[in-house]
């Protein structure tokens, strides 16, 4: 199953290092892996993407706070969340295609960043379901770059049954 | 006042009471070697950097307390990366300091530059390039507190050459402020409470102590446990010493791999397994479908990580040892009135008996060849248990933990988790060096012993006498048992049959050295070098091919055994 934890970490040299390493180092495999500062001065939050049964993960969750510079670790999959990512799409667009896209770009919120004769680069923001889903749907247009985040996520606020 | 940065560690290690560093010096370090006369700190000049972080680490497994090693940057520093290696494995409190080219040359491939804090990430519990000379003081402070507290082990300090040279004011911080490091010692009242349920209704109870119980010393009360409440002890390899070793009723011996019939047997029929500081290690443990197939296993450790780590706990525990045991000591001190433990576990303790009557732990002894066996059973006689006894790797390892009486703990001190050949006589200079009294004996392979023989020369420089029994059967004995075994006899790359003259290197360095080639002689041989009060090589030529049993084949269950 796939888990997203969210990890408190100090804001130190060789922290990413000391997490990614932890990762390799156990043969555990990192999906996508998200790191900047918090309002907290010398923290920085780390959203971690990670799939494994139930045991791996809990040795990861484990292995985590036993790092010397890790403050707190969240595994937001055991409650409700909102999970974002933002995905950079650089799209063949030449005059003909351009309207279409334009169409799909619009009804899933993107925005254009930038434009040139034959191309148009598309920001997309939103939960996995939907970068999937534009990344489908722009892909028949010929995806010639792609850059994407990972997630960044964080528990809601109210919790619903 | 300023001081400088190599003053400043020096003083950092006077107020963490460290009396004695083991090293070797250099380049980036030359700074810190021309303030040592100037402190109260003793250096040990060994012979290669490996034997200094081993040597720091028989030190702390001696004492119990932190060892200190001190190495150059580069090769200096990477020599040390077995060792710590194997203090991380075992949990070994170390605090290694190594020196590293100036700032503004990392990263550029200088002379003698490596990432070493990159290297040791995955082999330490923590590390630190200092990159400021005002925080050298914290990190130090740090670095002891971290080696020490909640899982011990091994932290590292990197130390650029122009930090060394920098100064700033002194000020050692009283106490440790860390807030993302704050390990749980206490143990959860309510965990403890049904571990006292548990054992309450247990018939057949058993203990499996592991190095936890060494490290936090929490020896008192699992004896108080075993023995007021009648329940047989097993231990691991890094426990040995923890329960007395001569108690021939609840005392089972090691467990596992090499472990004895009674304590594999218990462990496989016991309906509660009350494992302390040990981690189900794949060579404790066996077949791990089949272990301890029919308790309720409880596991107490200080490390959250080791717990369902390997096998499926039913109570966890996560508390450091002697907190844990001493509320279990308690409660059940609570209890004590309900119940008769004297007759509750009769049956399972005449049980464990009868499995030791069957197959003691024994060996085919022989009227002329001198069988290794022989030859520890002899060192244990002689020394009665109170030498402070040291193994190398393998076979010799296997044989020492299995006939020698370890009564007390910090006695019997081995790399058990890294398995590192070498380990053992470098290791046996730190724990003489911390009990200059003691008899401290190193009872090594004729394999292992050639690994770092080199530290013969601090041994005599240093006056640090210690005894190496070689148990010198001419091959690397617990390979070549596996290929005789599991490889039908293909002794490949096994054979040392071309050896030092092992008498005349030991007097080549200013030791002595005796050869033993009769049975005979074997006592008259050890008694005569044990009173020495110079280093000592031992070269007992044992039979060649003796195995080391009970054995179980890697993979297989706990009670199935092969056994002499």
């Amino acid at each position: 199953m796939r888990h997203t934890l969210s990890v408190m970490v100090e804001n130190e040299p060789g922290v990413l290092s000391r997490v990614a390493g932890l990762f390799s180092g156990r043969g555990f495999n990192i999906e996508s892996l998200n790191v900047a500062p918090t309002l907290e001065k010398g923290v920085s939050l780390m959203t971690i993407v990670a799939e494994g049964d139930e045991a791996i993960i809990e040795q990861i969750v484990k292995q985590l706070r036993k790092l010397v510079p890790v403050i707190t670790v969240k595994d937001l999959t055991e409650v409700q969340s909102v999970e974002r990512e933002t995905v950079l799409l650089k799209l063949n667009a030449e005059d003909s295609k351009r309207a279409e896209i334009l169409r799909v770009t619009d009804i899933f919120r993107c925005k254009i960043v930038d434009v040139s004769c034959d191309e148009l680069t598309v920001e997309c923001t939103g939960d996995r379901g939907k970068i999937k889903a534009i990344v489908n749907l722009l892909g028949r247009f010929g995806i010639k770059e792609i850059a994407r985040t990972g997630n960044v996520a964080m528990k809601r606020s109210m919790q619903m049954d | 006042m300023e001081l400088t940065g190599a003053q400043i560690l020096l003083k950092c290690l006077e107020k963490e009471g460290v009396d004695v560093v083991f090293g070797f010096p250099g380049g980036a370090v030359i700074d810190i070697y021309d303030e040592i006369p100037n402190f109260s700190v003793e250096h040990i000049l060994v012979r290669h950097e490996q034997g200094a972080i081993h040597a720091a680490d028989g030190y702390a497994r001696a004492t119990g307390d932190t060892g200190v090693c001190l190495v150059t940057s580069g090769p200096g520093a990477t020599n040390t990366v077995t060792g710590i290696a194997t203090a991380y494995l075992d949990s070994i409190p170390v605090v290694i300091f190594t020196g590293q080219v100036p700032r503004p040359l990392i990263g550029n491939d200088a002379f003698q530059e490596v990432d070493i804090v990159g290297i040791t990430r995955p082999c330490t519990k923590h590390n630190y390039l200092v990159q400021d000379v005002c925080d050298l003081a914290r990190i130090v402070k740090q670095a002891f507190y971290i080696a020490r507290s909640g899982r011990p082990g091994p932290v590292l300090v990197d130390l650029p050459k122009d930090v060394l040279n920098q100064k700033c004011r002194f000020d050692y911080p009283e106490k440790v402020s860390m807030r993302s490091y704050n390990p749980n010692v206490k143990p959860h009242v309510g965990q403890v409470r049904k571990v006292a349920g548990l054992i309450r209704k247990a018939e057949r109870p058993l203990i499996y102590s592991g190095g936890g119980v060494v490290s936090s010393k929490s020896h008192e009360e699992l004896r108080w446990l075993a023995q007021e409440l009648r329940i047989p002890v097993t231990s691991t390899l890094m426990g040995l010493g923890a329960y007395p070793g001569d108690d021939e009723e609840l005392w089972l011996g090691m467990l596992g791999m090499h472990g004895t019939y009674s304590a594999n047997m218990a462990i496989h029929n016991c309906d509660l397994l009350l494992a302390a500081g040990a981690r189900f290690d794949d060579r404790v443990t066996g077949k791990i479908s089949e272990f301890a197939p029919h308790a309720t296993i409880v596991h107490i450790d200080v490390d959250p990580t080791s717990i369902q780590k390997n096998v499926s706990v039913h109570v966890p525990l996560v508390a450091d040892c002697k907190e844990a045991l001493g509320a279990l000591q308690k409660e059940m001190q609570a209890l004590r009135d309900e119940m008769d433990w004297e007759r509750k576990h009769e049956q399972w303790l005449a049980q464990i008996q009868e499995w030791r009557r069957m197959h003691p732990l024994t060996y085919l002894d022989d009227e002329e060849k001198i069988k290794p066996q022989y030859v520890v059973e002899k060192i244990d006689e002689i020394t009665k248990g109170e030498a402070i006894i040291c193994t190398e790797v393998g076979q010799n390892q296997m044989w020492a933990a299995q006939f020698c009486t370890v009564k007390e703990p910090n006695m019997f001190l081995t790399s058990g988790g890294l398995g590192t050949m070498g380990y053992g006589f470098p290791a046996a200079l730190g724990a003489q060096r911390a009990f200059p009294d003691k008899l401290v004996i190193d009872i090594a392979g004729d394999g292992s012993i050639q690994m770092n023989i080199q530290e013969m020369m601090t041994a005599v420089c240093n006056k640090l006498p210690v005894k190496i029994v070689i148990l010198n059967n001419g091959y690397l004995g617990m390979v070549r048992q596996w290929q005789e075994l599991f490889y039908e006899k293909n002794y490949c790359a096994t054979c040392m049959d071309a050896q030092p003259d092992f008498v005349k290197l030991a007097e080549a360095y200013g030791a002595a050295g005796f050869r033993v080639t009769r049975k005979q002689d074997v006592q008259s041989v050890l008694e005569e070098a044990f009173a020495l009060d110079k280093p000592v090589i031992v070269d007992v030529r044992v039979e060649q091919e003796e195995n080391v049993y009970p054995m179980v084949p890697a993979g297989a269950s706990l009670t199935e055994m092969l056994l002499v």
